[in-house]
């Protein structure tokens, strides 16, 4: 039996049953990384000695006959956008380089107190804002299908991660597809949870509005399984949803229920928009649904296409503020030629950020500036309103949503570096979901003509993440995607 | 230059720190003093990650505060974040309340000489995180300390309607009593727990025509005698600025002055109002605070009566002066012991003198308060009736009460125990008045006759049945006695 042939979970059961040992699979992924990692560029930091300790201890747990967490010994990677005391958290940034957190985000906790081995911390756009990785200020990122591409962003690391065998399933955040269209590039699952449903505490905030953490996986089963461990609420994290107001549920147990029936709304002009190999496996994908009884009814969703304008003026305006405290003055990086306190702030920042990071900073800075508020940041806060409502009542009609990922496959590395507007169009199907806090997942449904995996997504009612996974896995069942591998490595 | 009539106008904002167990946003503890840095955590230092939790004690102390001035109470309220760079500022934006502030539109009354009053409008009041503190004295480099920032601030604002530098200072002072009786702040201005910014200007009217001075704000007084000094200093060197140049109040012209208090003039730190963009916009890392009835009324249920009431009280119906009745309610535990006193029965300015006289002089000397001094109403009634009753007297009163702040005795038991009762008894008197009158022939002379020996020859012969007993007897009855026998 090869170990890299296991789901996640079947290597947890293993682990757990004491027929392989954690250490064994964590060293074997130690190599593979060591081996495959330079031609990828999927991790920023390896944890080797933290991961082989932890494994050392979960293993010793399973031979004292002691009960172990559900993540069992499983090495999973995390995007270096959530913070850890064990390793550096840069956010692929040279502001944060070589910064190492005073504290564990809540979803570290949570993945430690279930018995994972956290192998890695994986690159990103920097401070998340990109689609394509390009914007890491620490390392490049290939798609394991086609080193010349992209392997989409900004959870590239933690897609291509999972998608060359780098990680048993990883942890991403997406903002406005982060994790969607990633995981559509690499050929995995990425789901982005209901905002609220995942403590953001320790997740270095973005657009603090948009932002969730979610898992990239090789199948629904493991996404699930992930979901089960890092979901519910969280006292430290204001924003986090009680239990009182959304349950948590079994994720993994839902999935054992058949997704029979379900109704699925589409919005033909939306998906006939994308390049036409992503429109023809979206369609085939959804015509799958439709022979197992699925009913599909057309939707108009008529503020769908102001997502892009509203994102980038909130999540930008956020983002101003969010990163405000990257000054050189407490931590991170700080300019070595300074001759006043404003020159630490001016100085450092310029050296820092990248010019991606600094167009968003001056965009948000722009649209909540004294005169501009009404007309930018409050308008958009009116449109995300709508976007809103638009999923509020096709959700009154429907059980889910389905339309592409993304309007591509992985494009070239480079292609669209010079043009921020064409790569902001990368988010045009992703972004709606993040607007409207809904939960939306990305599930590999084909490929294009050079080989590339293709995503379908499917959007779903607030805190209906189970019903969105048992959608993936009635496709998934009985389709070979998720076994199917990059030849890189 | 015609003859002036200079009127003050002055508006105040107010900083008061909240003695919450713990800051607003985290879970560290608030205290004064201590090594730099050590009442930290990653959240009120800004690292990455950290998310803000709303500490309800310090919203619950907003509410009660803007319920005492009367403000009207929003039910729907929210964090706004308030960008501006400055390295006491972790996260570079201190999260505020800025379009719906938690509370708008009341007023406090203030004490005025000879027992009058007057209200001043208050436009709002709402909570804030505080930043930290900048430290220039370690070297050729500033440090900054951050065991301040993210304490709980309640920012008040008033109206323009103070009018004279002692009426700043009377509100400052009402504010700070106000606080203390609602024990949401210790309110001690040499912790630096009030802060006060004056607006200052003058309406100056001269031949018919009202020429308004341009406004200075004055930064961060902290103590009352500056507070007062500072507008004073304001009102004068405005004065004299309009005598001068006939300079007006323009958009734009506003001054910012700090207090140097070594040499008692105010000191210019920013000539024109800068165009501050503080790009306010809601904080989405916290969401808003509904009040429902029941939390409001939890809330208002922590009201007690305010000291002005209290004072105004005491005089109306206990008949003091308004002097006594101010120091009684100078502090609520003081105010509320002599309430009890006289409410059981006590005789009101009889109590009022014991706990003005001795138990305030006893608590100032000992640096605490009238409460800690462990003197309870039921005590303070049986010593008053002690001296109403001639049983002791004021002296030993005195004795007796600093006696009762050491142990739980009687204040009769204590009066007995250190031979302070007086003797009422007339027979025992008049034995003792006898044989004074025997023993001192040349002095009954003297009173009989009626010279001008006579009072200071009564005051012997009363001295001397005084010693005879031994300092118990009761002096008005050994006078009534000694008269009749004389």
């Amino acid at each position: 039996m090869d170990v890299f042939d296991l789901t996640a979970r079947q290597l947890a059961q293993e682990i757990a049953a004491g027929r392989l040992r954690s250490l064994d699979a964590t060293q074997a992924i130690l190599e593979r990384i060591d081996k495959v990692d330079p031609h990828v560029g999927a991790y920023l930091h390896v944890c080797r000695n933290h991961a082989l300790a932890t494994a050392q201890r979960v293993d010793d747990k399973v031979a004292r006959g002691e009960p172990v967490g559900p993540l069992a010994g499983v090495p999973i990677a995390i995007k270096d956008n959530l913070c850890t005391r064990f390793a550096p958290t840069t956010c692929a940034s040279k502001i944060l380089d070589g910064f190492v957190s005073p504290y564990d985000a809540h979803v570290v906790e949570r993945l430690q107190a279930a018995d994972a081995v956290i192998v890695g911390k994986t690159n990103l756009d920097e401070f998340a804002m990109g689609s394509s990785t390009e914007n890491s200020g620490l390392g490049k990122t290939v798609n394991p299908w086609d080193p010349q591409c992209v392997p989409g962003g900004s959870s590239g690391g933690s897609a291509a991660a999972v998608a060359a065998g780098l990680a048993w399933a990883a942890l991403g955040s997406d903002t406005g597809g982060s994790i969607r269209q990633p995981a559509s590039f690499c050929g995995v699952i990425g789901l982005k949870p209901t905002y609220g449903r995942v403590s953001r505490y320790g997740l270095v905030a973005y657009g603090s509005s948009l932002d969730q953490i979610g898992p990239i996986t090789r199948d629904a089963m493991d996404a699930a399984w992930l979901l089960n461990v890092i979901a519910g609420h969280d006292a430290r994290d204001s924003t986090s949803v009680p239990a009182d107001r959304a349950p948590v549920p079994d994720y993994l147990a839902a999935l054992n229920e058949p997704a029979a029936d379900v109704k699925i709304g589409v919005v033909p002009a939306l998906n006939e928009a994308a390049e036409p190999d992503v429109v023809r496996a979206v369609r085939q994908a959804i015509e799958v649904y439709a022979a197992a009884g699925a009913e599909i009814v057309e939707l108009a969703m008529p503020h769908f296409d102001y997502a892009i304008a509203c994102y980038y003026i909130l999540a930008t305006a956020e983002a101003s503020s969010n990163l405000a405290r990257y000054d050189g003055v407490h931590y991170g990086h700080r300019t070595a030629d300074a001759g006043d306190y404003v020159q630490v702030y001016t100085r450092s920042r310029a050296e820092g950020f990248g010019p991606e990071v600094k167009r968003r900073i001056m965009l948000g800075t722009y649209a909540l500036s004294s005169g501009y508020y009404d007309a930018y940041y409050l308008k958009g806060l009116k449109v995300r309103q709508l976007i809103r409502s638009d999923f509020t009542s096709a959700f009154n009609r429907v059980d889910c949503v389905m339309m592409p990922v993304a309007p591509t496959t992985a494009f070239k590395i480079g292609e669209k570096v010079a043009d921020p507007l064409q790569m902001y169009l990368a988010d045009m199907y992703t972004l709606a979901a993040n607007l409207a806090g809904v939960p939306a997942l990305s599930i590999p449904c084909g490929f294009d003509g050079r080989g590339l995996p293709i995503g379908l997504q499917v959007i779903c009612a607030p805190f209906a993440e189970d019903r969105l996974l048992r959608i993936a896995r009635l496709y998934e069942e009985g389709r070979d995607w998720s076994t199917r591998r990059p030849s890189c490595g | 230059m015609g003859e002036c009539i200079v009127k003050v106008v002055v508006g105040l904002e107010i900083h008061v720190h909240l003695a919450t167990r713990t800051k607003m946003f985290c879970g560290c503890e608030l205290a004064y003093g201590g090594s730099a840095n050590t009442r930290t955590c990653p959240v009120c230092i800004g690292m990455p990650g950290v998310l803000p939790v709303m500490n309800r004690q310090a919203y619950e102390y907003a509410v009660l505060t803007a319920l005492a001035l009367n403000c009207e109470i929003a039910r729907f309220t929210k964090w706004d974040r308030k960008s501006y760079y400055y390295p006491d500022l972790p996260k570079n934006y201190q999260i505020s309340q800025y379009d719906l502030p938690l509370s708008r539109n009341g007023f406090i009354e203030i004490p005025l000489e000879g027992g009058r009053t007057k209200t001043v409008r208050i436009v709002r009041a709402h909570l804030e995180e505080d930043a930290g503190k900048n430290v220039h004295t370690l070297g050729p480099f500033s440090a900054v300390d951050l065991n301040r920032a993210g304490a709980p601030l309640l920012e008040i604002v008033t109206e323009p309607d103070m009018n004279s530098p002692q009426e700043v200072r009377i509100l400052a002072q009402e504010l700070q009593r106000i606080v203390r009786y609602l024990g949401v702040s210790e309110g001690d201005m040499q912790k630096g727990h009030m802060r006060f910014e004056p607006n200052v200007n003058l309406h100056i009217t001269r031949e018919g025509q009202v020429f308004k001075t341009p406004i200075s704000e004055v930064k961060n007084l902290n103590s009352f005698r500056a507070i007062e000094r500072a507008v004073a200093y304001e009102v004068e060197r405005q004065r004299d600025e309009f005598i001068e140049t006939g300079v007006t109040m323009q958009t734009g012209n506003k001054r910012t002055f700090g207090w140097d208090d070594a040499n008692q003039r105010t000191v210019l730190q920013r000539e024109k109002e800068e165009a501050h963009d503080y790009r306010y916009f809601p904080d989405p890392d916290l969401v808003p605070v509904e009040l429902d009835d029941a939390w409001l009324e939890r809330i208002r249920a922590g009201l007690c009566e305010l000291p002005l009431a209290m004072q105004k009280r005491f005089v109306s119906d206990y008949g003091l002066s308004d002097y006594d009745a101010a120091v009684l309610t100078g502090d609520r535990d003081t105010a509320e012991l002599f309430d009890a006193a006289v409410r059981a029965g006590a005789e009101a300015k009889r109590v009022c003198n014991l706990l003005t006289q001795t138990g305030l002089k006893l608590a100032n000397e000992r640096g605490t308060t009238v409460r800690v001094l462990g003197i309870d109403a039921g005590r303070l009634v049986e010593l008053t009736t002690l001296v109403e009753d001639g049983q002791v007297s004021a002296t030993a009163a005195t004795t007796i009460f600093e006696a009762m702040t050491t142990c739980d005795e009687s204040p009769g038991g204590i009066a007995r125990r250190l031979n302070l009762m007086q003797t009422s008894d007339a027979g025992e008197i008049e034995s003792l008045v006898d044989e004074v009158i025997t023993a001192h022939p040349k002095a009954v002379e003297d009173v009989r006759s009626g010279g001008k020996k006579s009072q200071k020859a009564r005051g012997f012969l009363l001295g001397q049945v005084m010693q005879k007993s031994g300092g118990q007897a009761n002096p008005r009855v050994v006078a009534e006695i000694l008269d009749r026998k004389l």
